[in-house]
């Protein structure tokens, strides 16, 4: 291996090897993360009061609208698969790359291009989409805002997911190491390749929807303009069959992290391996049945309805399967509380109480009553920043050091995450209340009534800030600063471990020969 | 760049990476073949209508033209892997030129109706009925998707071509080749659920 081939910022952005890839998107990722906080904050700072108090009702639109489009498309869907899977999925499973090293690349200059055309559509005549994240119709197609360019942004983001998808749905077939059968495989991959297989299902579906929406609006060909005898409801469900199953691309993966983390720091082999691996498999295929709690009041029949919400019910089922066996692997372990799994207890705690407000989202009655208010905004909150967001601090915390080989401070990222923790719950447990009274959400302004709740909620946004930016600072100064790691800080069980830190251009100097269980403490050969 | 240590190409993880980009292909098509369902349930009189004023002779032979080159294009991997290096890529060539003549043929078809005043948006079109309005505008969009499709898959062969010529696909690593036949297949199918429920379905 040429050494000086690995220099310089080429090195990078050519580089077909899946760490650099992986480190690409995670530094492109974090970038729209922060993007998407700032916007976040904005909208926090505007409904600090009601009326006009920073930025104009148009702008406040703009800005729901792109924080949806940033947070969703270019963080959390790609977030944990793209960045962390894409540097530990090989490494896991005993692997050199992945099984299309060129497509893996591609992947990442697509999610690139798609993320310059969809900031694009602030500099463009006519400003951002005022639509909100789902691009309803048939608003969507009257607004003279830039909808199509955002649109083509989400389309080939969609095409940058799928290629991961196949990647690594192929390199979980072919490549895992001799002896790794799949019930030796640990759980991330796992998750990782459930998830691969919905970006690879519904994936197609929005990247068609996008393009009728851009062709309605180009063309005029009416699939979804009630004026032309097309049916707007059409676009609701095309739109909710891939967006559903998304959010289970954000979630499956953090699962995921969270069975990593759990037995490697309770210092046990985990607690019903199969079922988590089950559930994880049957939370992916239930998942593409439940679009329909979306449309609760868009005027489906009730029979749709009623399935609809049964289904929903039902797949709430494999995601509580995963919380006990958690909480199992951690009974009668020797439990050691390093940062990432403070982590994965804030994940754990918010995450329940994520799902458990869905299941009340999930029953039709008391589906209409809180149908389009807070109370939504709150619960997918909880479970994609609560959840997919917390998970993917504690895999940075838990990986880092494998990363970059450089150990963080242990107290300023348990301090940063209790502050996190605290300001989450004030940022967000109002939206719950307020939901319930009936405020509805992406409104600029509201009744005075309202006020109280959402000076606690604003509070919280800064308190949660200050949190990010603590454990941000805390990991940038580990990557210059932090003591040596060495090859395996946590006593991990699982592939990655037994190879240097950072590893080597081609992984392991030896592929491993697998004798064992992941989580079992006894060394592979 | 990194230089790979070895060079090694899996040749079934390659077709499954095909075979599943095929699942995705299938699934964007299926966004229109349910719009296409639910709106010939809508409107099934104006569908009746609409459709039988389609060349079906044209439609035919389009058809015809397609099967064939699907043919030609199993024809040249089984020429390959017999190692008959020449004829293999004159039936690709034989394949990219029917594939052409699909396109001058649709080109024509377009010609026609965009010249009566049958185009999405046109004026003329949305004077009609809601469902002949649908119907054409489903015809545009699926034919025009599909059209797409079949260019892509000429620009590949003309790719293939190319490097069977240079000596980078041959006997022994074909799997290029059949990659680019499998997703030529997959185009030719489409077309096979297109051209009833377009033409012939009444």
């Amino acid at each position: 291996m040429n050494t000086e081939a690995r220099q310089g910022i080429f090195s990078w952005i050519f580089s077909t090897d899946h760490k650099r890839i992986g480190i690409l998107y995670l530094c492109s990722v974090l970038a729209f993360f922060l993007t998407g906080v700032v916007i976040g904050l904005l909208m926090r700072l505007e409904l600090i009061a009601p009326g006009r108090t920073i930025v104009s009702a148009r702008t406040y639109d703009s800005l729901f609208t792109l924080h949806g489009i940033i947070m969703i498309f270019f963080f959390v869907i790609p977030g944990v698969p793209a960045s962390l899977g894409n540097y530990f999925l090989p490494l896991q499973i005993g692997a050199r790359d992945v099984a299309f090293p060129r497509l893996n690349l591609l992947s990442w200059w697509l999610y690139l291009i798609a993320g310059i055309t969809a900031i694009s559509t602030i500099f463009l005549p006519g400003g951002p989409p005022d639509t909100g994240w789902t691009f309803y119709p048939p608003y969507s197609i009257r607004t003279p805002t830039n909808v199509s360019v955002a649109a083509l942004a989400a389309f080939i983001i969609g095409f940058s997911s799928i290629l991961t998808g196949i990647n690594f749905i192929t390199t979980i077939h072919r490549l895992r190491a001799p002896g790794m059968t799949w019930f030796r495989m640990p759980l991330f991959p796992w998750t990782l390749y459930a998830t691969a297989w919905v970006q690879v299902l519904a994936t197609p579906v929005i990247a068609i929807t996008l393009l009728l929406l851009i062709l309605e609006r180009a063309f005029g060909i009416g699939f979804f303009d009630p004026t032309k005898g097309g049916d707007p409801l059409m676009f609701e469900h095309l739109f909710w069959i891939y967006s559903h199953p998304a959010v289970y691309v954000m979630i499956l993966p953090a699962m995921g992290i969270i069975s990593e983390i759990v037995p490697t720091f309770s210092r046990k082999t985990v607690f019903g391996y199969k079922a988590i691996v089950f559930s994880g498999l049957s939370i992916a295929s239930l998942g593409y049945v439940v679009w329909g709690h979306h449309m609760f009041t868009s005027g489906m029949s009730d029979v749709s309805n009623m399935v609809f919400s049964f289904i929903t019910f039902a797949v709430a089922v494999p995601s509580g399967i995963k919380v006990f066996n958690w909480i199992a692997t951690m009974y009668k372990g020797s439990v050691d509380i390093k940062p990432p799994l403070l982590y994965a207890f804030a994940f754990i705690f918010l995450f329940c109480i994520g799902g458990l407000t869905g299941l009340i989202n999930s029953a039709v009655a008391t589906n209409i009553h809180i149908h389009g208010t807070y109370f939504i905004v709150a619960h997918f909150h909880y479970t994609m920043f609560g959840g997919a967001g917390f998970a993917f601090f504690s895999g940075l915390h838990y990986w880092i050091p494998k990363m970059s080989g450089r150990l963080y401070n242990f107290k300023t990222s348990a301090v940063a995450c209790i502050i996190m923790f605290t300001g989450f719950n004030i940022l967000y447990f109002p939206m719950f209340l307020l939901g319930w009274q009936g405020m509805p959400r992406r409104y600029y302004d509201y009744p005075p009534v309202f006020q109280g709740n959402n000076v606690i909620s604003t509070i919280g946004s800064w308190i949660l800030a200050a949190g990010l930016l603590i454990m941000f600072t805390n990991l940038a100064r580990a990557l210059f600063k932090g003591e040596k790691a060495g090859d395996n800080p946590w006593d991990g069980t699982t592939l990655e471990w037994q190879t240097s830190s950072p590893p080597p251009p081609e992984n392991f100097l030896e592929i491993p020969v697998i004798t064992r269980g992941p989580y079992s403490r006894e060394r592979n050969t | 760049m990194d230089a790979k240590l070895v060079k090694h190409t899996d040749e079934v993880g390659a077709k499954m990476g095909m075979w599943l980009f095929l699942f995705t292909e299938m699934l964007f098509f299926g966004g229109v073949f349910l719009l296409y369902a639910v709106y010939r349930a809508h409107y099934s009189a104006d569908f009746h209508d609409a459709s039988s004023e389609l060349n079906r002779t044209i439609g035919t032979f389009n058809t015809v033209i397609l099967i064939t080159s699907s043919f030609s294009a199993a024809l040249s991997l089984s020429e390959i892997k017999k190692g008959a290096v020449r004829s293999s890529g004159v039936s690709l060539g034989i394949t990219a030129l029917l594939g052409t003549v699909f396109l001058i043929v649709k080109y024509f078809e377009w010609s026609t109706k965009i010249g009566h005043g049958i185009y999405p948006g046109s004026a003329y079109l949305n004077d009609m009925s809601h469902g002949k309005v649908l119907f054409y505008s489903l015809y545009f969009v699926m034919t025009g998707i599909h059209a797409f499709h079949v260019l892509i898959g000429i620009i590949v062969f003309l790719v293939i071509i190319f490097m069977i010529n240079k000596g980078t696909i041959h006997e022994g690593s074909s799997v290029k080749l059949e990659n680019a036949a499998l997703y030529w297949h997959f185009v030719d199918i489409a077309w096979i659920y297109l051209f009833p429920l377009l033409y012939l379905l009444r």
